[in-house]
């Protein structure tokens, strides 16, 4: 099992930062090699996460797998910290990459240069942002992923995509260079830059330094809201993952949890004894944000700007669960996150699909035909009766159904063992920590409300699509667009039915989030390997 | 020297600040680059400033009266980092002006 023992936290940024280097040098015309190197980056990824989460989770006794770039001792060596949390992100970020790839190569890796290349940088940066245990790195990762991100959030091209895009360029370029102030005040009031070694500092500060810190920190707060779309910071985030590519929208799913696992680690990690840094405000904001995000999915006409409101809801939901500070919760949030994720990703590839079949120039087209007598085809229909359901719409309405049920949270499926886990942890047996906090009312009630509005939401839409189409509903998908649908649904159905031992895991996550001795005597433990045997030193 | 470098700092970010609220591209490039000299300016300052003095340390002295090297480190990867994404933010306005006819940066004058 010794392969490669230490290096492989590294692996799952390296992989793909090498094949996409690679991939650049190959003409774009070489879609299936391309595809091939890809996607094995991403399986390689996958594999070495859930390695990395085997062995963190049934090692005894460790919290954290550690590696120190460059062999140099802690606190000097930049570190990368394989723990609980950081792993599951992992093996998350792989498993939805991997669909997106699939998708991408029927149409969207045609339509635009070097898809392929931006998706594994996409990929360095989201990877190295989970690992890294360092402030600056995490930056510099985040800048990668941001990177890469501009470009595929542009993929496709086209008035329509500029405009949002220009916006989420403009913003996180803004967010980055608050991220920046945080960084450097925090550095000056604490004069380093490991997290683990911040922690422990923070706690003897005096004078000025302790204000430094704070302010330091909530910057930092501030730039990961922006990511995470928090309300009122996240008004870019609907429209720009709304005309984005279908698979690049579904990838970004996660690139939005990068601000909310970030956010979480910092506020968990730093100063405060139980409670989490700035928590009612983290509560606060996802409030806020579930809400927004409940008006947006009723109001929204399009199904694309919709399912850009479910990831909004499920933004909030986790941040409003993460700020009660209670290690149920989060664990529940944990779950949620995971089938969240997923749902929204593969519903972005399903709206995806029956929405180019509605968009406007298509409306404009079938109308041309119909005037200037291409009738044919009307020809051909079969009459009303005794016609049977297109393979195509039958995939894609059950498709629809099952991760509407995820989305609103219906049982038996992930998202209602999600939100029960929330549930029971804010009002269930043994929450007598709880007592007196009115934060776990509103957050009780606004996951149910959140339930029932997607379920308005959602019964429209489905209505309109597939019951009572304006047009006759013919829409075209390939084997290979059915197959990462169907694979993302394989995948909340495992989770479903694993949901014990994935429970099992995440309990102990929190309990590594909301026990930080262990992270930094992990971090702090960590030994340097030795020099080439039979060196003399 | 603190009041000097306070001062440029806050009018590069003040300048910033208002020019990145302006409705034209040109002016929001231009206000995320003096905003992004702030930012770099204020690590540098983070080191604290000292003036008049051998950046060499000469093992003898007190360290404590240099300045601390690694904000000048991070801010060389922070101008680098900024550097690019200026680049690629020109490209993306620049095609912006071509498929919307318009500098405005919502696409459309308004």
């Amino acid at each position: 099992m010794d392969i490669a023992p230490a290096h492989i936290v590294i692996a799952p940024v390296l992989i793909p930062l090498a094949v996409g280097a690679l991939l650049l040098f190959f003409d774009d015309r070489e879609r299936r090699l391309k595809l091939v190197l890809s996607l094995l980056s991403a399986l390689f990824v996958l594999a070495t996460s859930v390695l990395l989460l085997l062995r963190v989770h049934t090692g005894q006794g460790t919290t954290a797998l550690i590696y120190l770039v460059g062999n140099w001792p802690i606190p000097i060596a930049i570190t990368l910290v394989a723990d609980r949390i950081a792993t599951v992100m992992l093996v998350l970020a792989a498993a939805l990459a991997i669909p997106s790839l699939l998708f991408a190569a029927e149409r969207w890796e045609k339509v635009g240069p070097h898809f392929h290349s931006l998706f594994q940088f996409l990929l360095v940066g989201l990877n190295g942002a989970f690992l890294t245990g360092d402030l600056f790195n995490l930056f510099v990762f985040f800048e990668v992923m941001l990177a890469a991100s501009y470009g595929l959030v542009l993929h496709g091209g086209g008035a329509a995509r500029i405009r949002p895009g220009l916006h989420y360029i403009a913003i996180n370029l803004g967010a980055s260079l608050i991220f920046l102030v945080g960084i450097a005040m925090i550095f000056g009031a604490t004069g380093s830059l490991n997290m683990a070694e911040i922690a422990l500092r923070a706690e003897k500060l005096e004078g000025f330094a302790q204000p430094a810190l704070h302010v330091g920190l909530a910057l930092l707060g501030v730039a990961f809201m922006v990511k995470a779309g928090m309300w009122p910071l996240g008004f870019w985030l609907v429209p720009a993952y709304a005309s984005a590519a279908g698979p690049v929208a579904a990838v970004f799913a996660m690139l939005s949890k990068v601000g909310i696992y970030s956010l979480l680690r910092l506020a968990l990690l730093l100063p405060g004894q139980g409670t989490a840094f700035g928590s009612v405000i983290i509560f606060t904001g996802g409030v806020a944000t579930i809400l927004f995000a409940c008006l947006g999915v009723l109001a929204s006409q399009s199904m694309k700007r919709a399912s850009a409101y479910f990831l909004l809801m499920s933004s909030g939901t986790l941040m409003a669960a993460f700020g009660m500070s209670h290690p149920p919760s989060t664990a529940g949030a944990l779950f949620y996150l995971l089938s969240s994720t997923l749902a929204v990703g593969a519903f972005f590839l399903v709206v995806e699909v029956l929405e180019r079949e509605q968009d406007a120039a298509s409306n404009v087209l079938a109308v041309t035909l119909e005037a200037y007598g291409d009738g044919e085809e009307e020809d051909e229909e079969e009459p009303e009766v005794g016609r049977t359901v297109p393979g195509a719409v039958a995939v894609l309405g059950v498709s629809f159904c099952l991760l509407a049920m995820v989305l609103i949270g219906l049982p038996p499926l992930t998202g209602f063992i999600a939100k029960f886990a929330i549930l029971t942890s804010l009002l269930g047996p043994g929450t007598d920590v709880l007592a007196g906090n009115q934060m776990r009312i509103v957050l009780a009630i606004l996951l149910v409300l959140s339930g029932f509005v997607a379920l308005i939401g959602l019964s429209r839409m489905g209505i309109r699509v597939f019951w009572a189409p304006v047009e006759p509903f013919t829409p075209k998908i390939t084997v290979m667009e059915t197959a990462p649908i169907l694979l993302l649904l394989a995948m909340l159905v495992g989770l479903m039915v694993q949901a014990g031992p994935v429970m099992d895991l995440l309990n102990t996550t929190a309990r590594d989030l909301h026990e930080p001795y262990r992270y930094l005597q992990a971090v702090f433990g960590a030994e340097r390997t030795p020099p080439f045997a039979g060196r003399p030193h | 020297m603190e009041l000097v470098i306070a001062a440029a700092i806050g009018i590069l970010a003040g300048s910033g600040v208002w020019l990145v609220l302006r409705p034209r591209t040109y002016q929001l490039v231009i206000g995320l680059a003096l905003l992004s000299y702030a930012v770099n300016l204020f690590i540098f300052s983070v080191g604290r400033l000292r003036v008049n003095a051998p950046p060499v340390l000469d093992g003898a002295l007190e360290p404590s009266a240099y300045t601390d090297p690694v904000p000048q480190a991070l801010v060389l990867t922070a101008i680098v980092i900024g550097f690019a994404t200026t680049a690629l933010f020109l490209v993306v306005l620049i095609v912006s002006r071509g498929l919307t006819g318009t500098d405005h940066v919502d696409g459309r004058e308004g």
